[in-house]
């Protein structure tokens, strides 16, 4: 095989482990917006969230310490010196149910029934709320975090494809994250876990009856509250995956928050409503910005087109398919 | 082609036809086959149980739907379809079945929009608003209280009208569309869902506006008896297909029609 | 009874279209402008016209310019930010190449590059609608940015990447470089604001706003009684861009002076806030364009005064405490008054009608 080809493969596999992880944000958002029509725009800060709360479990911190020490002068920071990881993580998720409670609670319940715009700017509200109670919470500073799963580039692809090239040519391997693999493997398991459970239980009938159709369900006896908090409980869930995934990788800082906006463009690009739209989307988004990071950044000099790229290549194939990768051909009724 | 040549076709002529319409949605046939006309100056009721394509034939006519195939002769031109804008512009105005009002504007600024079409101000003009722009607005304005006189609509002028009652909504509806002072009046069961004294009005609307100001009303309606009444010529739609036309007294004893629709003939 | 309507006839419709039909608001109205065009310039300090009155003002005209384009034709933008460097970046090249050219025409065709700019960003609005449309703008908010951090020529190849305003003059004052005393920035935007504040005002009670309004409540009737769709979308990102280009070339020219695209123009600092505005105020309305403006221009000093220099926190723990209220004020008035603080005004208004009767 020519270096070409080999570098070819490896860029799309890295983007397609970078896809997963936006397909797993964008997998957040389509739960919600079918289930309650709401495009909650907190999916990334949520994945800050859990992934603050996560590390603050972890290390023991104090919630609000800061506050605290600064309000009264005391010099409060940890209760104890760590925890173990399932611990903290099983903390976590029950956290993140609290906190859809508490959404549907506090701000759901008093919106029903307004415009689905109303709704959108209610959870960017949201959004800047949790940001501000989870630096509030467990600070700002950047936050190591550490879940015992392995990273680094993978040694033994890189020795198994070293060979693949032709003799005598200057190649080295392919380089693949480990941190990627297990990332990519353990949405995969929670996509298939999910399916399972809408297909297969009775609650999850209920909420694809409820997706379907909000008065239907209703009248056949399905507790739109429960279904509500449900799908924000397994958002939250899926917000603190891709929390840890992320935040292991780059540590857990402000920036967290913005890979909501990096699966926005899967969003228009899958539809917001198909779960397969995602998942999809978001490999074709990960593949294609590497290769375009690749073969068209080159051509600025600057580089780092990424951000934009991806809105980009959405909106292209928006105008070619206006109702989405699964949507159906949309018909405008009078 | 324009409003003019629609105009200046006499009265009882054909002002519209349509010639051998097929409409298809991906694979479900929405029209059939279907060849009417409608003349200058008549009222022309399509009739026929639901989902028999009465809204379909009137979207085509006013180019929101794109015949599959067939030919539309409007004014004495010869098209395979019709544009909503180009519609608008000469002549045809209509309402719709499901009320489709601009429902954060007042009924005041709804029956304006009725006008958007004739006022011919740019937009520099509009934002210096003194001088042209306002004695054009106040044209306009003059005209639409007419329509509002007319329609004794006063008391909501400036009521948002998604908070109206739904009769007065369709009334509103009305008023928009005489606002564009039409040609060709398309209405959309104007009288669905209204009690007795609401029809009687809404049926004399439509009688004064074609007898006063010679408009030409296409009309869907499911009450026979208001049918029967106020149309001059009747069509009948079922699954997509013509079967059967002709004078109010035809249609009623029309075998066909019977069957599918009228059930036993009465004289309610 | 203090507001009373009870009495004032309108015989023509000329007096019914004013802006102000109620003689109580055009004295107000009068007012006010006696109040900032002869009072404020002579009081006016440093501090006042940094931190509050300029501001303001320029929000103000970003706010009117998405109010055009969310609240009057129903599109929403999260693209904001990026639109108003169009207009803080147009002004500094334009100065670059044209160093006589009158500061005034200079921010003016600032506003009208950016409203190209909006024009040719605008185009997807007909194919795409909602969600995904506001999604699409945020392709602009990162594309703009990304496109004056990174192509040199934007910034005439300075090594900080950033830009700063050199010194123009009005009538012999400089208005804008680091001289410019305040009464003359605030008294320029002060000028550009009411000017274009009656332009808006105009626009919407004639046949363009109508046009758009229409579309907001329906398009597809819309499309049916003869407005076409994307003649109409494209006329309100247009116009709604020259506002906000404009709002950019004075926040870039007149209030800050040098600037960092990245920082200035975030998705975080400007397209949130300005949103914010407009719901906050009234969607869909003048008064509450001023009214958010207000609102998000002073919230923060007023929350700093409270935190920093009555509790007693640090800087940190209050910006935190600051994001945080942001965020459930903003839900609270979503959930308690989703027309804003217009509405809450015009409930005051009827309440004063009928003061002191209860009913």
């Amino acid at each position: 095989m020519s270096v070409e080809l080999l570098n070819f493969i490896e860029t799309v596999l890295n983007g397609l482990m970078s896809g997963v992880m936006y397909s797993l944000v964008a997998l957040g958002f389509v739960l919600i917006f079918k289930a309650s029509g709401v495009f909650n725009f907190a999916q990334g800060v949520f994945a800050l969230f859990a992934a603050l709360t996560l590390v603050g479990y972890q290390t023991g911190q104090v919630p609000f310490a800061h506050l605290i020490n600064e309000l009264f002068g005391t010099n409060y920071h940890n209760w104890y010196a760590s925890m173990p990881n399932f611990l903290a993580i099983i903390l976590t998720m029950i956290t993140m149910i609290a906190l859809a409670w508490i959404i549907e609670r506090l701000v759901l319940k008093h919106l029903v029934n307004q415009d689905p715009i109303i709704l959108f700017m209610a959870t960017i509200g949201l959004a800047f709320a949790l940001e501000g109670v989870g630096d509030l919470m467990w600070g700002s500073d950047v936050k190591v975090l550490d879940v015992g799963i392995p990273s680094g580039g993978s040694v033994w692809l890189e020795e198994a494809t070293i060979g693949l090239a032709a003799e005598g040519s200057d190649y080295y391997g392919m380089y693949i994250d480990v941190l990627n693999v297990w990332a990519t493997v353990i949405a995969v398991i929670l996509v298939i876990t999910l399916a399972l459970f809408s297909q297969y239980t009775k609650t999850g009938r209920a909420l694809r009856a409820v997706a379907d159709d909000h008065q239907a369900a209703l009248s056949v006896g399905i507790s739109l509250r429960t279904i509500w908090i449900l799908v924000w409980a397994i958002s939250g869930f899926i917000a603190m995956v891709a929390g840890i995934m992320w935040g292991t990788e780059s540590g857990v800082q402000f920036s967290l928050s913005l890979i909501a906006l990096k699966a926005l463009p899967v969003l228009i690009l899958g539809g917001f409503t198909s779960i397969p739209g995602a998942i999809i989307g978001g490999l074709l988004i990960g593949v294609g910005e590497k290769l375009a990071e690749i073969y068209i950044g080159g051509y600025f000099e600057t580089g780092a087109l990424e951000n934009w790229f991806a809105y980009v290549m959405a909106l292209v194939f928006l105008l070619f398919r206006p109702q989405g990768l699964f949507g159906d051909k949309i018909i405008e009724r009078v | 082609m324009s409003l003019e040549d629609l105009k200046n076709i006499p009265y009882g002529k054909t002002a519209i036809e349509l010639k051998n319409i097929f409409l298809a949605f991906g694979g479900v046939k929405a029209l059939t086959d279907v060849s009417f006309e409608v003349k200058k100056g008549e009222v022309f009721a399509i009739i026929g149980p639901n989902g028999a394509g009465k809204s379909s034939m009137l979207n085509v006519i006013n180019g929101f739907y794109k015949p599959t195939s067939g030919t539309i002769n409007f004014a004495g031109t010869d098209r395979g379809e019709m544009e909503p804008e180009f519609a608008a512009k000469s002549g045809i105005a209509r309402t719709f079945q499901n009320i489709a009002l601009f429902k954060g504007m007042s009924t005041l600024d709804n029956l304006m929009t009725g006008r958007l079409l004739k006022q011919k101000q740019n937009f520099l003009m509009q934002a210096l608003y003194f001088g042209p722009a306002e004695k054009e607005e106040e044209e306009h304005r003059e005209k639409v209280e007419r329509v509002i006189d007319f329609l004794d609509l006063q008391s909501i002028r400036r009521t948002p009208v998604g908070s109206l009652p739904y009769g007065l909504q369709k009334r509103v509806e009305l008023g928009r569309a005489l606002a564009m002072e039409p040609e060709i009046l398309l209405l959309d069961e104007p009288m669905a869902g209204m009690n007795v004294e609401e029809k009687q009005d809404m049926s004399r609307f439509v009688l004064t506006v074609n007898n006063e100001l010679k408009t030409t009303i296409v009309l869907i309606e499911h009450d026979m008896g208001v049918v029967m009444d106020i149309s001059d010529r009747i069509v009948v739609l079922d699954y997509g297909k013509k079967i059967g036309s002709g004078l109010p007294n035809e249609i009623r004893s029309n075998k066909a029609v019977i069957d599918a629709y009228l059930g036993v003939a009465d004289d309610e | 009874m203090l507001y009373k309507e009870t009495g004032q006839y309108k015989s023509t419709y000329k007096s019914d279209h004013a802006i102000f039909p109620l003689i109580q608001d055009k004295i107000a109205f009068s007012t006010l402008m006696f109040i900032a065009f002869l009072i404020i310039p002579f009081v006016i300090n440093s501090y006042w016209e940094k931190a509050i009155l300029v501001p303001f003002l320029i929000f103000s005209l970003a706010a009117i310019g998405l109010n055009i384009l969310t609240g009057y034709c129903g599109q929403v933008s999260l693209g904001t930010g990026g639109f108003m460097a169009v207009g803080a970046f147009s002004t500094y090249k334009i100065m670059t190449y044209f160093p006589d050219l009158n500061i005034m025409i200079i921010v003016l065709i600032s506003g009208l590059i950016t409203a190209a700019v909006g024009i040719l960003f605008g185009l997807p609005s007909l194919r795409i609608k909602g969600f995904y449309l506001a999604v699409a703008t945020l392709a602009s908010q990162f594309f703009l940015v990304w496109l004056f951090n990174k192509v040199p020529w934007f910034y005439n190849y300075s090594d900080t990447g950033q830009i700063t305003v050199s010194e123009r003059l009005m009538f012999g004052i400089p208005v804008t470089g680091a001289t410019a005393p305040p009464y003359a920035t605030y008294l320029f935007c002060l000028i550009l604001v009411v000017l274009l504040g009656f332009a808006a005002k105009n626009l919407i009670r004639s046949k363009m706003g109508r046009s758009w309004m229409a579309i907001r409540d329906m398009d597809i009737a819309a499309e049916i009684i003869g407005v076409p769709p994307l003649k109409t979308k494209l006329s309100a990102f247009a116009i709604s861009s020259f506002y906000i280009g404009v709002a950019g070339a004075l926040y870039f020219a007149v209030f800050l002076g040098a600037i960092e695209v990245t920082e200035s123009f975030d998705i975080m600092t400007i397209s949130f806030p300005v949103l914010f505005m407009i719901i906050i105020g009234g969607l869909g309305s003048m008064l509450g364009s001023f009214l958010g403006a207000a609102f998000i221009v002073t919230l923060p000093i007023g929350l700093k005064f409270i935190m920093v220099d009555l509790v007693g926190l640090s800087a940190v723990t209050a910006k935190h405490f600051e994001i945080t209220i942001w965020g459930l004020l903003m839900i609270i008035f979503l959930i308690v008054e989703p027309h804003g603080l217009a509405r809450l005004w015009s409930i005051a208004k009827e309440k004063l009608r009928r003061w002191p009767f209860p009913y």
